[in-house]
C-alpha cells in the first residue's frame, strides 16, 4: 500500500512532494487529517470546543428556568441589568438562560443533520465514484436532483406539518435536514472516487483480487478523509442555518428552547424595530459565531486538500521564517506569478518531522522561488 | 450540443418530479386537507362547489384513482389552472402568486447578479493580492456568510432603518402608493428595496469570494498565465487571462449557490414584510392554504431549474472544450 499517495489527493498536480515515512510514528499516520496550525483554524477549533461545551453544560449552569416568567408587573422587555446580565424577553424570561440552554438543541440537531448527511453522501457519492456506469448515472442524478430541488421552501411546507409533539424531537429534525443535505457532499467525493479508482495503488489491488468493499473501504475511503471531514463541516453548517430558519419562522414547536426560537419570539416582539437590541442579537452572535468557527476550520482543510492555498495565505515574513532564507525573495504582496511554492512548515511548527525533510522542503521552496521571474 | 440535450434531458426529468412531489403533498399530510382548509376559512362563505373543487383538488371522496387524479394535476397545470387560494378570499392561485412574482423576482434576481458580479471581482483581487492584508478580508466574509440572512436583516433594519432612519424598514412600496410609471414610484420601490438587497448581497458575496479566490489562486499558476507575464502584457491583461478561466468553476457551482440564496432571500422577504414569495409561502403554511402552497412551490422549484439551465448555457457558451466533446 503506498503511502505517499496518501496525502496527495485531488491536489496532486500542485507538485507537492509525496510525504515521506516519518521515522517515530507508523506509517499509517501520514493518511491522517494534519490541519496547518494558522490562527483561521485554531481560532475555529477554540470556538468550536467552546460551543460543545456550551452544548453540554450550558442547561447546567444557567440561572433561571429558560421558560419560566420571571416577572408580572411588566409586558415590555426589560434591557440588561445585573439580575438579568442579558435582559428579558417579553414573556419576562430571563436571556442569558434562553441563550445557555438553546444552544444545545441548535448544536444537536446541526450535528445529527451533518452526521447522517455525511454518511449518506459516502455511501452514495463513493459507491457511484467507483462502481460508474448505469448505477453511477442514477446515482448522480438522485444527487443533481436534491441539490436542485430549493431545499427550504421543501422543509417549510414539510415542518408546517408536522405533528408538534415531533416538532420538537431534536433528531427527527436533524434527520429530516440531513435528506435535504447530502447532495453537495456526494458530489464532491464522486468526483475524487472517480479520479482516486484509476490510481495505480487501486488498480494493484484490484489486480491482486481484492473484493470491491475491501478496496473501497482500505484504498479509496482513507483517502477521501479530508474531503469528507470537509463535507462534514459543510453539512453541519447548513443544519446550524437551516434549523434556525425553521425556528425563526415558528415552525419547530416555538416552546423548545433554541437560538431560533429565540430569534422568532424576537420578531414577535417587533425587536429591530423597538430597539431591543439583547433580544436578537445574542442569539444571532451564536448563530453566526457557530457558523464561522465551522467555516474557519473547513478553510484550514481546504488548505491541506490544496497545499498553494496554504502558502497564499502566508506574509512576507512567515515564508522566511519557513524557507530559513535571509531574504525572501518572493515577496507575496507584490506582483508575482508562476508557482506558488509548495512550503513545508519549519520543524519548530511539527516536531514530529524529521529534520532532512524539513530542509529538503526548505530547498524546494527557495528553488521555486528563486527561478521565477518577478 | 450533447451535452446541452443531456443537461435539458436532466432538467425536463426533474421538473416531471417536482411536479409529482407537489402533487403528494395534500395527500401525504396527515389529515384530511379539505377539512383543514376549511377550518382555516372560517368566515369566508364556502359554497359546495368550492367544497368540491378541493376534495377534488385533493384527492378526498372521489372515485378518481391516484392515477387518475395525477394526470387531472398535470392537465390543470399545462392549462394554467393551479386551484383557488383558501386564505386570500378564493381568488385564483395563479393571480395570487403572479402579484407577488415580481417583487421577488426583482430583488432576488438583482442581489443575486450583483454578489455574484461583485464576489468574483474581489475574489479574484485577494487572490491575485495574495499575502497582503487582503487576506483577512476572508474570515470576515466567512462571519457573514455563517450568519443568518435574517439575523442580518435585523441589524440592517435596527441600524440603517430604525436608527439612522436612511431606509423604511419593511414592505416594498408606501402605504398608499400606487403603481405608476413615474419618477415618484420608481424611487419608492428602489428606496425601499435597497435594505433587503444589500442584505442578500452581503450574505452570499461571501461563497464566491471564497470560490473565486482558491480556483484563481491556483489558475496563476498555469503556464498561459506565465507567458502572458512574460511576454510583457499589462498588468489587467494577465489578470483577465487568469480570471476568466479561475470563473467557471463558479458558474458550475451556480445550482449549489441559487438554492441558498433563494432560500435566504425568502426569509429576508419574511423580515422584511416584503410582499414577495416568501411571505406568501409562510402564510400559505401557517393558513393550510394548500393550492397556494402547491403552487409556490412548483413556481419556486421552475424557476430554480431556469436558471440552472440558464447557468448552463453560459457555461457552454464560455468553456470551448464542453462543445468538442460532441
Amino acid at each position: 500500500m503506498s503511502i505517499g499517495s496518501g496525502t496527495q489527493l485531488g491536489a496532486s498536480q500542485a507538485g507537492e512532494p509525496a510525504a515521506l515515512p516519518v521515522p517515530d510514528a507508523p506509517p499509517v499516520r501520514s493518511r491522517r487529517l494534519r490541519l496547518p496550525r494558522s490562527p483561521k483554524v485554531l481560532i475555529g477549533l477554540g470556538l468550536l470546543i467552546l460551543f460543545l461545551l456550551l452544548a453540554i453544560i450550558g442547561p447546567w449552569v444557567a440561572p433561571y428556568n429558560p421558560s419560566a416568567t420571571l416577572s408580572t408587573t411588566t409586558s415590555f422587555p426589560q434591557a440588561p441589568s445585573a439580575a438579568h446580565l442579558l435582559g428579558t424577553t417579553q414573556q419576562q424570561q430571563d436571556v442569558l438562560s434562553q441563550l445557555l440552554v438553546g444552544g444545545r438543541s441548535t448544536i444537536l440537531v446541526s450535528f445529527v443533520a451533518g452526521l447522517v448527511a455525511t454518511v449518506l453522501s459516502v455511501i452514495v457519492g463513493v459507491t457511484a465514484g467507483y462502481l460508474s456506469g448505469l448505477a453511477d448515472d442514477l446515482l448522480s442524478m438522485l444527487a443533481n436532483f436534491f441539490l436542485i430541488m430549493p431545499a427550504l421552501p421543501l422543509l417549510i411546507v414539510v415542518f408546517g406539518f408536522l405533528p408538534s409533539s415531533q416538532g420538537s424531537d431534536d433528531v427527527l429534525i436533524g434527520l429530516i435536514i440531513a435528506i435535504t443535505g447530502w447532495a453537495w457532499g456526494a458530489r464532491v467525493l464522486r468526483a475524487q472516487t472517480l479520479s482516486l479508482r484509476t490510481r495505480d495503488y487501486v488498480q494493484s489491488a484490484r489486480l491482486i483480487g481484492e473484493r470491491g468493499w475491501r478496496i473501497i473501504g482500505f484504498e479509496v475511503l482513507p483517502n477521501l478523509v479530508p474531503i469528507v471531514a470537509s463535507s462534514f463541516l459543510f453539512t453541519v453548517l447548513y443544519g446550524v442555518g437551516t434549523y434556525t430558519a425553521l425556528a425563526f419562522l415558528g415552525l419547530v414547536n416555538p416552546n423548545h428552547v433554541s437560538w431560533g426560537g429565540m430569534l422568532f419570539y424576537a420578531q414577535v416582539a417587533d425587536a429591530e424595530q423597538a430597539g431591543y437590541w439583547w433580544l436578537f442579537i445574542p442569539p444571532g452572535l451564536a448563530v453566526a459565531l457557530l457558523g464561522t468557527s465551522l467555516a474557519l476550520i473547513n478553510f484550514g482543510i481546504d488548505e491541506f486538500i490544496n497545499p498553494r492555498l496554504r502558502a497564499a495565505g502566508l506574509s512576507r515574513r512567515r515564508v522566511r521564517q519557513i524557507t530559513g532564507a535571509a531574504r525572501a525573495t518572493l515577496a507575496p504582496g507584490r506582483f508575482i506569478l508562476g508557482l506558488t511554492p509548495v512550503l513545508r512548515s519549519a520543524p519548530a511548527d511539527h516536531p514530529n518531522m524529521n529534520g532532512s525533510r524539513a530542509t529538503g522542503a526548505a530547498r524546494n521552496a527557495r528553488r521555486a522561488s528563486d527561478g521565477r521571474p518577478l | 450540443m450533447r451535452v446541452i440535450l443531456r443537461r435539458i434531458g436532466f432538467y425536463i426529468l426533474t421538473a416531471i418530479v417536482a411536479v409529482t412531489v407537489d402533487f403528494m403533498i395534500p395527500r401525504v399530510i396527515p389529515g384530511n386537507p379539505v377539512n383543514a382548509v376549511l377550518a382555516k376559512s372560517q368566515g369566508q362563505t364556502i359554497t359546495p362547489a368550492t367544497v368540491h373543487a378541493l376534495e377534488l383538488q385533493f384527492g378526498a371522496h372521489t372515485s378518481e384513482g391516484l392515477w387518475g387524479q395525477y394526470t387531472h394535476y398535470w392537465s390543470s397545470i399545462a392549462s394554467g389552472n393551479l386551484g383557488i387560494s383558501t386564505s386570500n378570499g378564493m381568488v385564483p392561485v395563479a393571480s395570487v402568486i403572479r402579484g407577488a412574482l415580481p417583487w421577488t423576482l426583482g430583488l432576488v434576481g438583482t442581489a443575486t447578479v450583483l454578489s455574484f458580479i461583485l464576489g468574483t471581482l474581489i475574489g479574484a483581487v485577494v487572490a491575485w493580492r495574495r499575502g497582503t492584508w487582503l487576506d483577512n478580508l476572508l474570515p470576515a466574509t466567512t462571519f457573514f456568510q455563517a450568519a443568518p440572512y435574517f439575523f442580518l436583516a435585523f441589524l440592517a433594519i435596527d441600524l440603517f432603518a430604525v436608527k439612522l432612519g436612511w431606509f423604511p424598514a419593511e414592505r416594498a412600496t408606501s402605504i398608499g402608493d400606487f403603481p405608476a410609471v413615474n419618477w415618484n414610484y420608481i424611487s419608492d420601490v428602489l428606496d425601499h428595496a435597497i435594505l433587503p438587497a444589500l442584505t442578500i448581497v452581503v450574505a452570499s458575496a461571501a461563497g464566491w469570494i471564497v470560490g473565486m479566490r482558491n480556483v484563481m489562486i491556483t489558475t496563476m499558476d498555469e503556464d498561459y498565465v506565465l507567458l502572458a507575464q512574460a511576454k510583457g502584457l499589462p498588468k489587467q491583461r494577465v489578470i483577465w487571462y487568469a480570471a476568466r478561466n479561475a470563473i467557471l468553476p463558479s458558474i458550475s457551482s451556480f445550482s449549489l449557490a441559487i438554492g441558498f440564496v433563494v432560500s435566504g432571500a425568502l426569509l429576508t422577504e419574511i423580515v422584511f414584510s416584503y410582499p414577495g414569495l416568501g411571505s406568501l409561502l409562510l402564510n400559505a403554511v401557517l393558513d393550510s392554504d394548500f393550492p397556494l402552497l402547491q403552487g409556490i412551490f412548483l413556481v419556486i422549484t421552475m424557476a430554480v431549474l431556469l436558471a440552472n439551465l440558464a447557468a448552463d448555457f453560459v457555461y457552454v457558451f464560455l468553456d470551448p472544450r464542453t462543445r468538442q466533446e460532441a
